[in-house]
């Protein structure tokens, strides 16, 4: 990772590290710290003095039903939102990566949701299925169904997961596009003069061969439904109808506002630090498979 | 393909289609309900075709806001954004570009220790660290303002590692070519490195663009002002929670407006989008 020819300057590469060292010491690492150091201590009721307690905050979390509920719902979330978005997308890939006339068409047009923002999303949606003028909900009525996801939390889960889903097809597309086209088509006339059907083809030939790829999205579609349906969820349902909506982050960020125990946001913030960085090192890990692949 | 196959294609086509249309019509019906009466929508007899409110209902939207107490044209929240993400982007593109310079282009004590430091922070995105982030920039008054909307957002991990990739690829005959031609090192990172860099830097400022327009939970948590709103923030605070003091044709053309410079990004500077997209996730 070194070069050969090299500058020769004591200074100049410290001055030139400088603002980002400075950024990311000051803005990164110094408020990570601090949620670390938080998370051992406990403030008492008027926030007088503050005594060390080992990993009584974290305890107490763990003991805390609303917050292992919040797990159980991200992880639940995060794999439903995978899942549902990671096999239309495929399905998309598969026909776009046929030879069609029109197949640079059909990639703009399905990969410019990538560029919505979450909040944005959240408002599309819940402007469709809105419990009383959305424009879908009116079919769902006149089918019968008693929907109303402001105050049905399954409903309401239902639908972020929708939507999320939907923001991430597009990104989704056109990873699957990158890895079909760069499986050689010989492949799959091998396996067509072998007598496989189209069907076989996919299941034996193209689904092995898109393992990297497939692996790899799972994992940012993970990370993604972690972090980027905050957006969603806060224009949506604010975690609401009661807590039915809640995610890790949403929590920490909510539980934040009220202001209430220093100690125990601070145990959120590092439970997901942690998690984060168990799905960066299995991001990593596998991309360096990708690259031998 | 090998069998061919008449009916595959036209299956193909349309299931293609049925994929744009879903994902159309969500913003369909955002840019309907844009042109259209917010009584007759809350009334929930909104039509699937265009109403005869545009040029009123976006009027309003730009240069005034919504009626209520605390309206905020969202022409305003809009340039709020364009600063934002203006410096988000450039501000990434320009500290990770020197500091992957220094790395790869010089041999100095702690090299290695700062190229790491730099890489950790990609495990510590700002969910992670909201609240004391939030103290730091409060601490230094940065609070409402657009330096502290941008600069702790301005460290990148992923551009400093795409550009030393990169500048590892540069062949050293050039370093040596400037070097007798009298260069110093800033000299060959300004008349050599940058001008080689310029596509990696193009699209990494597509992604980084539709990156910065897009923060929400930052500018959320920051913004207390009404005009230091971005406008993904704006948006939110249009939707009350008594439905219907919504004025919905005004949250759909803030959505529509929201959606326009990220999509129109995407859309016309596609192949350097798709580019910045595959490069940064490597």
């Amino acid at each position: 990772m070194q070069k050969q020819a090299i500058f020769q300057s004591k200074l100049l590469p410290y001055a030139l590290v400088a603002p980002q060292l400075a950024i990311v010491l000051i803005f990164f690492y110094w408020p990570a710290l601090q949620a670390v150091i938080q998370s051992f201590l406990l403030q008492d009721a008027f926030g007088l003095s503050t005594s060390f307690v080992w990993f009584e905050n974290y305890i107490e979390l763990f003991r805390e039903p609303a917050y292992f509920e919040a797990v159980v719902r991200t992880f639940f979330f995060s794999f439903a939102i995978a899942i549902s978005s990671l096999s239309f997308a495929l399905l998309l890939a598969v026909m776009a990566d046929k030879p069609l006339r029109g197949s640079m068409l059909y990639r703009t047009l399905l990969i410019w949701p990538y560029a919505v923002a979450p909040p944005v999303v959240g408002v599309l949606w819940i402007f469709m299925l809105h419990p009383s003028l959305g424009v879908i909900s009116r079919y769902l009525r006149a089918a019968g169904v008693d929907w109303n996801p402001l105050l049905d939390g399954n409903q309401a889960a239902g639908l972020i997961i929708l939507s999320a889903a939907w923001k991430q097809i597009s990104y989704n597309f056109l990873f699957f596009l990158a890895g079909l086209q760069a499986i050689p088509k010989s492949v799959f006339e091998a396996a067509a003069i072998d007598g496989a059907r189209p069907m076989r083809r996919f299941w034996t030939v193209t689904f092995p061969l898109l393992s990297p790829t497939i692996f790899f999205l799972l994992v940012i579609n993970i990370v993604y439904a972690f972090f980027d349906t905050f957006g969603i969820i806060d224009t949506m349902t604010r975690g609401g109808p009661g807590t039915s909506t809640v995610t890790l982050v949403y929590k920490v960020y909510s539980d934040g506002l009220l202001g209430g125990n220093l100690g125990s946001s601070a145990a959120q913030s590092v439970v997901l630090m942690i998690m984060v960085i168990v799905l960066t090192g299995i991001q990593f890990r596998f991309v360096e498979r990708k690259v031998t692949y | 393909m090998v069998e061919d196959e008449g009916i595959r294609r036209y299956v193909a086509h349309f299931i293609l289609w049925i994929g744009i249309a879903i994902v159309a019509f969500p913003v369909y019906i955002a840019i309907i309900a844009s042109t259209q009466d917010n009584a007759l929508i809350a009334n929930g007899q909104m039509s699937l075709l265009p109403g005869g409110h545009f040029f009123e209902v976006y009027y309003q939207t730009i240069f005034v806001g919504t009626s209520g107490s605390t309206r905020e044209p969202v022409g305003n929240m809009m340039l709020n954004s364009l600063v934002m993400a203006l410096a988000i982007a450039i501000g990434k593109i320009a500290i990770s570009i020197i500091s992957a310079y220094a790395i790869v282009y010089f041999r100095f004590p702690f090299r290695m220790s700062i190229f790491w430091i730099i890489f950790i922070t990609l495990m510590l995105p700002v969910e992670v660290r909201i609240y004391p982030t939030y103290k730091i920039v409060a601490d230094l008054h940065m609070l409402d303002s657009y330096a502290g909307l941008s600069l702790p957002l301005i460290a990148s991990a992923t551009a400093t590692l795409l550009f030393r990739q990169f500048f590892m690829t540069v062949p050293d005959e050039l370093l040596e070519a400037s070097r007798i031609d009298g260069a110093g090192p800033l000299r060959f990172f300004w008349d050599t490195l940058l001008p080689l860099s310029r596509t990696n830097m193009a699209a990494l400022f597509v992604i980084l663009f539709i990156l910065g327009w897009n923060q929400y939970l930052w500018p959320l948590l920051i913004t207390t002002r009404d005009d230091m709103q971005t406008i993904q923030v704006g948006i939110r605070k249009m939707i009350t929670t008594t439905d219907a003091l919504t004025e919905w044709p005004i949250v759909m053309a803030t959505a529509v407006l929201a959606m326009l410079p990220p999509v129109f990004v995407v859309v016309v500077m596609q192949k350097l989008f798709v580019r910045g997209l595959v490069e940064t996730e490597k």
